[in-house]
């Protein structure tokens, strides 16, 4: 019947200000992998942060739903909702290197989940880490678990944040490019890691991103996000084959093809992005007259 | 390795300074207006008088040669002789130095409970109007000194409500079975705790008025350090992991909010000891501090040579602490 997570309507603000998201409607069903791109400061990592419970300070959601197995997290009380999130939902980080605490060993980070919220005894939740280094191909899990952030590569940084994302055995994750950090070498191995491990944990996956060869690699079903706004919802064939929105068309034809990385960078055509913005701008004027 | 290397650097930079204060002391106390022998003999006696007794005390050779003379003896453990005391500076420094110390780590300690309370509980409610009050009573902690703070506390709970004792370090009437003048130390381990409620009654309010200023230095500090690591991705991702708010400050933005902190404190809590010397005076406290203020009155050279020496000794210490502490929180340097 329902997704796993059914965002809808959801509009956030910045307190007192505008909107940031403006009524922003998305499914995801479990295992399914779901692209969310958009130009820079479209929202993607908003729509992340909000479903996470880890907005900014200066921002709050004004109206909305944010369904996970059908209950609305916005209404369950604080407490409950951390634990729900953190027992159904993980996040993998758009940046290895600041996204690990300095001061705790590797091994702790991949179980304090395990142990402090979901109260498993810490041998298993080490058992369970040990695994999870080994799958996400870490060679001697043993030692790198004992090891401090500071001693690993960037790469490695972000195959431990993959396995703690995976240790509760999360039913969704939100992956925020996770690649755009790390060296063009690593990117295609870390990519291909988090494919492979959706693919064995059958974990859905809300994948953010800007690189629409990237969607088209990992991705079943997109959402494209143009100033706050979901402009277009579809499968990712439908989307290559033919763009249902103008600006998504724009936006296909001004990358490059995956296939051809050194293709040239045409730019959004203006009258496509004047009428996206007008679009927008009638529903934010709209939202505001209903606010009154 | 690395740490090895920087403890044997710390040793020698010390040795370097404490030589150099001793250099300074000694020239500055004997260059200043004012002499020890004048204060010694009674009006109206005589050239002579004074030419001997320089003589006994050495004063009459160069500055120089009477360093030479003094650092010799320092090497060899003679400090020489207080003037005004009449016995060796040694053993008077050292019966002193236990009280201040227990005196200022005191301090040190109500500062970091306070100072770690206020930025904890400021940061767990940052924005509103809890952590206002708590920058505002901040500012004016900061803003009267560490003996008006004394004064105050006299004025308050010595004179207005006399809860505590506001004059000495133990109650004069109590049998002290002590080998040591590590009395609060002693007395705990002696379980004569008796005498440890004595000794806290009479030490918690020139401890209060030391660590007053120093726990709201530290409760800024750390409150803005964690306020910014508070913002940082690791703190972000481990509330998706399900920790409430308190627990986050805790247990991932307070030890490495601590680090920034740390060498402030270090370099505060110095200041600390040195206020030592006017809040003992003040509460008539048997320290270290008490005894310098009486040796310079005195003009007592070798006594002061002696206590300045010892507060230098203090303040490299501290530092070295502090640094050595530094590391060891510090998986980047501990493991480097
Ligand atoms: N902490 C914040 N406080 C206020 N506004 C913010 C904050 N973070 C982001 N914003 C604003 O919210 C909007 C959406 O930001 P968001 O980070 O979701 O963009 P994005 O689509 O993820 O972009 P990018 O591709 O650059 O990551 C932007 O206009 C941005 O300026
Ligand atoms: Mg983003």
């Amino acid at each position: 019947m329902s997704a796993l997570l059914d965002i809808r309507n959801l509009s956030v603000a910045l307190k007192g200000g505008p909107r940031l998201l403006r009524s922003v409607s998305l499914a995801v069903a479990a295992g399914e992998v779901r692209g969310l791109v958009g130009e820079s400061g479209a929202g993607k990592s908003m729509i992340g942060k909000a479903l996470l419970g880890i907005l900014p300070r200066s921002v709050e959601v004004v109206d909305g739903q944010i369904l996970l197995d059908g209950d609305d997290l916005l209404r369950l009380p604080p407490a409950e909702r951390r634990r729900r999130i953190g027992q159904r939902a993980a996040l993998i980080p758009q940046d290895p290197l600041t996204a690990l605490n300095p001061a705790h060993r590797v091994g702790p980070q991949i179980t304090d989940r395990l142990v402090d919220i979901l109260r498993w005894p810490r041998a298993r939740a080490e058992a369970r880490a040990l695994d999870l280094l080994a799958e996400v191909h870490i060679p001697d899990p043993g030692r790198v678990m004992k090891s401090y952030p500071h001693e690993l590569s960037g790469g490695m940084r972000q195959r431990v944040l993959i396995a703690s994302a995976f240790a509760a055995e999360p039913a969704l994750i939100v992956a925020d490019e996770p690649t755009t950090a790390l060296d063009v070498t690593v990117q295609k191995q870390i990519l291909r890691l988090i494919a492979e491990m959706q693919a064995r944990h059958h974990t859905a996956l809300l994948f953010v991103t800007h690189d629409l060869g990237v969607v088209s690699k990992v991705c079943q079903n997109l959402s494209v996000l143009y100033a706050g706004k979901v402009v277009e919802d579809t499968t990712v064939r439908d989307f290559f084959r033919a763009p249902g929105h103008p600006y998504s068309a724009a936006l296909l034809a001004a990358t490059p093809k995956y296939t051809d990385p050194d293709g040239s960078l045409t730019p959004v055509p203006e009258a496509v992005i004047a009428a996206v913005r007008a679009e927008v701008e009638a529903a934010e004027t709209e939202w505001q007259h209903g606010r009154r | 390795m690395l740490f090895l290397q920087r403890l044997l650097w710390r040793l020698a930079t010390t040795a370097v300074t404490l030589f150099g204060v001793a250099v300074i002391v000694f020239t500055v106390v004997r260059v200043v207006p004012g002499n020890p022998i004048a204060m010694m003999l009674p009006p109206g006696a005589t050239d002579a008088d004074v030419a001997r007794l320089k003589a006994l005390y050495g004063l009459d050779r160069s500055i120089p040669r009477q360093f030479l003379i003094w650092g010799w003896g320092v090497l060899h453990g003679d400090f020489g002789t207080s003037i005004s005391l009449r016995q060796p500076v040694l053993g008077l420094v050292l019966g002193r130095l236990p009280a201040t110390l227990e005196l200022a780590s005191m301090a040190l300690l109500m500062a970091v409970l306070m100072g770690g309370a206020a930025a904890l509980t400021a940061t767990r409610h940052r924005g509103t109007r809890v952590e206002a009050g708590i920058d505002v009573t901040n500012g004016v902690a900061l803003s009267i000194p560490d003996f008006l703070w004394g004064l105050l506390l006299i004025i308050i709970f010595g004179v207005l409500m006399p809860v505590f004792d506001i004059s000495g370090r133990v109650s004069p009437d109590l049998k002290l079975p002590f080998t040591t003048q590590f009395y609060l130390v002693e007395s705990v381990l002696r379980l004569r705790f008796d005498i440890t409620a004595d000794l806290l009654g009479h030490i918690f309010m020139p401890a209060l008025a030391l660590a007053i200023p120093l726990a709201a230095i530290i409760g800024q500090v750390l409150k803005q350090s964690l306020k910014e690591t508070m913002e940082l991705d690791y703190v972000t991702l481990a509330r998706t992991k399900g920790y409430g708010e308190t627990r986050v400050i805790l247990r991932e933005a307070l030890r490495n909010a601590i680090l920034p902190t740390l060498t402030l404190v270090g370099v505060q809590f110095t200041f600390l000891i040195g206020g030592t010397v006017i809040v003992e005076r003040l509460f008539s406290y048997e320290g270290l501090g008490n005894m310098a203020i009486d040796a310079v009155i005195n003009r007592d050279l070798p006594l002061i040579q002696g206590i300045v020496l010892c507060f230098a000794l203090i303040f490299t210490g501290v530092n070295l602490v502090v640094d050595l502490t530094y590391a060891a929180l510090n998986p980047r340097l501990r493991h480097a």
